[in-house]
């Protein structure tokens, strides 16, 4: 094996490498699979930790920069080591465990929290070569692992003897159930295109990347995606600016560091979901013949899309818990269901046609769609209007009201 | 297939013991020094009162409950878009229909002001 095709595809080379050496020294098949498969899900879970450093860096820099700040620039060139010195500051704090906590949920929830989070890696397929786990009920464990985060949330809540905290842990875990009903039926609709729940078969699926195919179910997934990670502006929960904490006010130390990694973990993570379903993963030009491209690629896209998420954290403003639980339950799952059905028909309507044919009907279908909803958001946004400036007799105080008040009576 | 269950299983251990491990370290290396005062319960910063294992809002049963509908229909949606190559029309028909009975509940709800966040 020459050093060019080590480049090729490098981690599967060093896979087989060791296999072999494992082998040669007697060691059985089963177990060597086992060792393998430890040691690939060790690094990938310590490098996965490891990064949320650097986004969490990155992060702040770049919000900072949104908002015309500089972020971290004190530690190091640019402030890279900024969440470096962060996690060691970290990790030297007293735990302060209070008065009249319960203990299980107290301590196990931080821990479920970010297993949580680095679960979902087990699934996505890498390379052409190196996938995870190839399971074929992928998107069930998705959905599944999903509703883990919850329940580590409301453990955090429930434990930490606190009113505050089990009422912010109730609204996150309202609002997280809430938005997986619209993300599990864009999943519905990704499974019914690719035909397999499996991932990897996801992902081949994608001759024409099914952005192209579903805009407006990518668009409701990436909206559901940023509400379920809590993020801006969905993050009533636990909004920094305006509350002390949410579920995690009672945790310190490194508890509570958990949860922040988990929470800028959990971004960069759903970004990777979003561009292996949507995107088309590891594919891309070259990407069969040379795995090790797949990676770049992914990666890629993944920031690309992580890019995004951060863009709309640092610019749009919150919204009130009533204005998050319309747009899910009556603006996003009706439109996802709408979505369903007619992809379901068309999809048979156009069954016998060429490729091509099929690519622009979906995209015309959703593109209509998109432009219904529009209409429908403009409707309601009028009405809303007239409402508020109903009450003829007390106008609202705005300057053109006073102004022209001022004039009739003047 | 059993190995990529095996996976999964080694991948879940590693997941749980990854933080764990972290937080135990972080545990044995940080300062012990509790007060009363310390550990008091921080809630709003005025000492708090009563139990704190309140009755909450009706309003998030309700939420859970119309969640379950959907988390129902889409378990038994999968194996059908899995199934969706090789089925007639009719049968799309068919799942049409069954969604149709759902968001027939849906609407109920819907219409009894059971989304409208109070």
């Amino acid at each position: 094996m020459n050093f060019i095709d080590f480049l090729k595809d490098p981690i599967m080379a060093i896979a087989e490498w060791l296999g072999n050496l494992l082998s040669t020294w007697g060691v059985s098949d089963s177990w060597s699979t086992f060792i393998l498969y430890f040691l690939g899900a060790a690094v990938l879970g310590t490098l996965a930790l490891l990064l949320t450093l650097i986004f969490i860096w990155a992060e702040r820099k770049i919000i900072g920069r949104l908002q015309d700040r500089f972020g971290p620039n004190r530690v190091g060139p640019w402030g890279i080591f900024q969440s470096v010195a962060d996690m060691v500051k970290i990790f030297i704090k007293e735990h302060i465990i209070p008065d009249g906590v319960d203990p299980v949920p107290y301590h196990l929830a931080p821990v479920i929290v970010v297993a949580s989070v680095l679960m979902v890696l087990a699934i996505v397929p890498l390379s052409s070569t190196l996938a995870g786990s190839d399971l074929n009920v992928a998107v069930l464990f998705l959905l599944a692992v999903g509703g883990l985060g919850e329940i580590g949330i409301i453990m955090a809540g429930w434990g930490s003897n606190n009113k505050y905290a089990l009422l912010s842990a109730f609204r996150a875990s309202a609002q997280m159930i809430s938005y997986e009903i619209p993300m599990a039926i864009v999943l519905l609709i990704t499974v019914l295109l690719s035909g397999s729940m499996s991932m990897s078969d996801i992902v081949r699926a994608q001759e024409v990347p099914f952005i192209i195919l579903l805009p407006l179910g990518a668009l409701i997934f990436f909206i559901a995606s940023i509400a379920e990670n809590g993020r801006a502006p969905f993050d009533l929960a636990e909004a920094e600016s305006e509350l002390v904490a949410g579920f995690n006010v009672e945790y310190s130390g490194l508890k509570f560091g958990m949860f922040y990694v988990a929470d800028f973990l959990r971004a960069f993570i759903s970004a990777v979901i979003f561009a292996t379903i949507f995107l088309g993963g590891w594919r891309g030009p070259g990407a069969e013949t040379i795995p090790a491209l797949g990676i770049i690629y992914l990666v890629i896209k993944s920031l690309f899309v992580w890019f995004l998420g951060v863009w709309i954290r640092g610019s749009l403003p919150r919204y009130r818990i009533d204005q998050m639980m319309m747009i899910n339950w009556k603006f996003l799952t009706p439109l996802a269901i709408l979505l369903l059905v007619l992809v379901m028909l068309t999809g048979k309507l156009v069954d016998n046609a060429g490729s091509f044919i099929q690519v622009v009907t979906m995209l015309v279908l959703n593109f209509i769609l998109l432009a219904f909803a529009v209409w429908v958001l403009r409707r309601r946004e009028k009405r809303e209007k007239i409402a508020e400036i109903g009450s003829r007799s007390r106008p609202v105080a705005r300057p053109d009201n006073i102004l022209k008040n001022n004039m009739m009576e003047g | 297939m059993l190995n990529q269950w095996l996976y999964i299983g080694i991948f879940v251990v590693i997941s749980v013991f990854l933080p764990g491990v972290a937080i135990l370290l972080a545990r044995v290396l940080s300062p012990k020094k509790p007060t009363p005062i310390k550990n008091s319960v921080y809630e709003c910063g005025i000492e708090t009162y009563d139990k704190t294992w309140i009755q909450f809002r009706i309003q998030f049963y309700l939420y859970a409950l119309v969640f379950l509908i959907f988390d129902v229909e889409t378990v038994f949606l999968f194996p059908f878009a899995v199934a969706y190559g090789q089925i007639p029309l009719f049968m799309v028909v068919e799942a049409i229909i069954f969604i149709a009975i759902l968001m027939s509940g849906f609407l109920y709800i819907w219409r009894k002001g059971a989304l409208t966040w109070r």
